[in-house]
């Protein structure tokens, strides 16, 4: 897919502060999540980058109906919970063989087999820390400020309603046409959203 | 609305039982969840609190004479060097597994209807968690030192014992506590979203919306969301299991007779599982019935939990007498005798109520009445409770009480800072699960939506809502 280079960039955590102009974008309000699945499934046809669908829940599949790209977290968790189980691991080595050997219970210093558990766990809590604060990053969370904050209609994305923003930096963005075609998709109310 | 509860659960749609009942739309969802923390505070809920708290209370004045006085003001001494102190911190962290066991593995296997009470069992194995931590803090004597059981660099240039199980547990617990709370926070954020923007006053608004971190549901986030979710999971499945194992071998890799058992691991686990589903179970009862989530908490959902627990009940049964036939065919005197002392020695009493509760009680399950029927559920709940607490403190108390040599031997009577502590520990916990269910949504909103029907995108029903 074409768009998709360049909405990786745009999804790298911090890469970018939301552009100034007198719109943030067109908000559009659905009333079933199948009207949101096949409205986006138009709007990602059309061509639109600078766009995105908000639901209530998440809705199955409506990634593939936006033509979003896997999400990059695993390879995030992955690299985290090889690191502290290596942390761990490397920590243990280092107090028993290294700093401070010690004979405990006749034990050999480097009781490498004693060692998984703690191993296991230190890794376990990297990867966990990678999940979370990852998905933060990538999500660029915490974000108490936005522009979709103010309209009033967005307040229901948490309760019962779904939208599709498309922002006014998409360079197939015109106010009025792109707010047309999303009426014509089948949207309940559209909405010009100040930046 | 033609079908009753009960109607549901024996005719359920083919292939689709619904899991929540009156065919809600999204929006009486959020009402339902959002109502027990918006109406004003009711009467029942300050019953429930002030007697947590004065319990709390009663903790706080038996951990501080504790510290001020010495481990003296408990009852055990040698040769039961470890008693209550331990028993509760097994049974405690065992209470927590069932919340990671329904929020993880349920969600691993896709057992769509753990999300009417994952949620409220998630917060639960963070309250039981804080209750376990607490035990091993305040057992080791000075708890002004009780860092060094952290592997911190100090002036002496000592390291703690990686190679101890203790060590291994003072791992798992904190890794399980840290990563309970993150999966638990992770799945309340788009719940507390909800809340922002419903709040009425500017205080709510500025406190729900400070711990939503501006989530606003986009598709682009939900993305990495559900990954972060899934991957959590992941991770948090295996963790559970390695917690209570490791919690098994703190007594396992001893040589005690009673203790060093290789069958620990797997039946700590199960008995972990068996007490959280009771303790799940005797929570949702009462908030079922306190705030009125019949409709989202069904009898199917009680019906799943007690055939879990007839499953792990039968489990822990079969491990007590596993271990009976090990320490006969392992032809140790010293084994053979710590078994039949267990049974019939002076904490017979402690062996046979743990057999009754948990072994014989469950098995009122095979029926399907018993099953769906609130109060014998919530009565079987509360027994199972106290036969686990007695199964820690038999596998504790009985294997130390009577040493090597008859010289040795002693019986452990609790004090009444024993009592206070245990007590004490339920004050902190449900001191903690009313303020849960008071101030965050205790259902996971979001999650019981994706499961309606008219959630999915391709259903016949994705147009209009109900039906």
């Amino acid at each position: 897919m074409a768009f998709s280079l360049g909405s990786l960039v745009a999804k790298a955590p911090f890469a970018n502060q939301l552009p100034q102009g007198p719109y943030y974008g067109v908000v559009a309000e659905f009333t079933t999540a199948a009207e949101l699945y096949h409205a986006c499934e138009k709007v990602r046809d059309a061509g639109f980058t600078k766009w995105d669908a908000h639901t209530p829940f998440p809705v199955h599949g409506l990634e593939k109906a936006m033509g979003l790209p896997r999400s990059p977290l695993p390879w995030i968790v992955l690299v985290m919970g090889l690191t502290g189980a290596a942390a761990g691991f490397g920590l243990q080595w280092w107090v028993h063989a290294s700093a401070y050997p010690l004979v405990i219970s006749g034990k050999p210093f480097f009781a490498w087999p004693a060692m998984i558990p703690i191993t296991f766990e230190v890794g376990v809590l990297f990867a966990a820390f990678g999940a979370v604060f990852g998905m933060f990053a990538l999500n660029r969370l915490p974000m108490h400020h936005h522009p979709l904050f103010q309209s009033k209609l967005f307040e229901r994305v948490t309760d019962d309603r779904f939208f599709i923003s498309i922002e006014s930096w998409d360079p197939r963005f015109d106010s009025s046409a792109t707010a047309q075609m999303l009426k014509s998709l089948g949207a309940a109310n559209v909405e010009l959203v100040e930046s | 609305m033609a079908q009753t509860e009960a109607e549901l659960l024996d005719n359920p749609v083919a292939g689709h039982p619904a899991l929540i009942l009156r065919s809600p739309d999204y929006h009486s969802i959020t009402e339902a969840v959002a109502a027990p923390i918006e109406r004003p505070t009711p009467i029942g809920w300050w019953l429930f609190f002030l007697p947590s708290l004065a319990l709390l209370g009663l903790l706080g004045v038996a951990v501080s004479w504790l510290v001020w006085e010495g481990i003296g003001v408990w009852g055990l001494n040698v040769p039961v060097g470890w008693a209550w102190d331990i028993t509760n911190f097994v049974f405690w962290i065992g209470i927590g597994h069932a919340g990671t066991l329904i929020s993880a593995i349920l969600f691993l296997f896709r057992q769509t209807w753990r999300t009417s009470i994952n949620r409220a069992a998630e917060a639960m194995t963070i309250f039981a968690v804080m209750c376990a931590l607490l035990f091993p803090g305040i057992h080791v004597g000075r708890i002004w030192v009780a860092y060094w059981m952290f592997p911190l660099p100090n002036q002496m240039g000592m390291w703690p014992n990686f190679r101890s199980p203790l060590l291994w547990d003072v791992f798992a617990v904190s890794v399980y506590g840290t990563v309970s709370l993150l999966f638990w926070y992770v799945g309340l954020i788009p719940d507390l979203a909800t809340m922002r923007d419903r709040s009425k006053t500017q205080i709510r608004k500025q406190v729900y919306g400070f711990f939503a971190l501006g989530w606003r549901g986009s598709m682009r986030q939900w993305r990495h969301y559900e990954s972060a979710y899934l991957i959590l999971a992941a991770l948090a499945t295996p963790l559970v299991l390695s917690v209570h194992s490791i919690v098994s071998m703190d007594f396992a890799v001893s040589l005690l007779p009673g203790w060093h058992t290789t069958v620990f691991p797997p039946y700590f686990v199960a008995g972990a599982i068996f007490s959280g589903f009771a303790m799940v179970l005797t929570l949702m009862v009462i908030c079922r019935t306190a705030f009125k989530l019949e409709h989202i908490l069904t009898l199917r959902h009680f019906d799943y939990m007690a055939k879990i627990m007839l499953v792990t009940g039968t489990m822990v049964g079969y491990a007590y007498g596993t271990e009976f036939f090990t320490a006969w065919y392992s032809g140790n005197p010293y084994e053979y005798f710590t078994f039949l002392n267990r049974a019939g020695g002076p904490y017979a009493w402690a062996y046979w109520i743990m057999i009754s509760c948990n072994v014989i009680s469950p098995q009122i399950f095979w029926f399907k009445k018993a099953r769906t029927s609130i109060p014998i559920l919530f009565v079987a709940s509360i027994v199972i409770n106290i036969g686990m607490w007695f199964e820690r403190f038999v596998i504790i108390v009985t294997s130390l009480h009577r040493d090597f040599l008859p010289s040795a031997w002693g019986y452990f009577s609790p004090t009444i800072w024993d009592i206070s502590c245990l007590l004490g520990s339920f004050g902190l916990f449900f001191t903690m699960f009313c303020l849960f269910v008071r101030f965050l949504p205790m259902v996971a909103a979001a999650e019981v939506k994706g499961v309606l029907p008219q959630a999915n995108p391709h259903s016949r029903s994705g147009h209009g809502g109900a039906h």
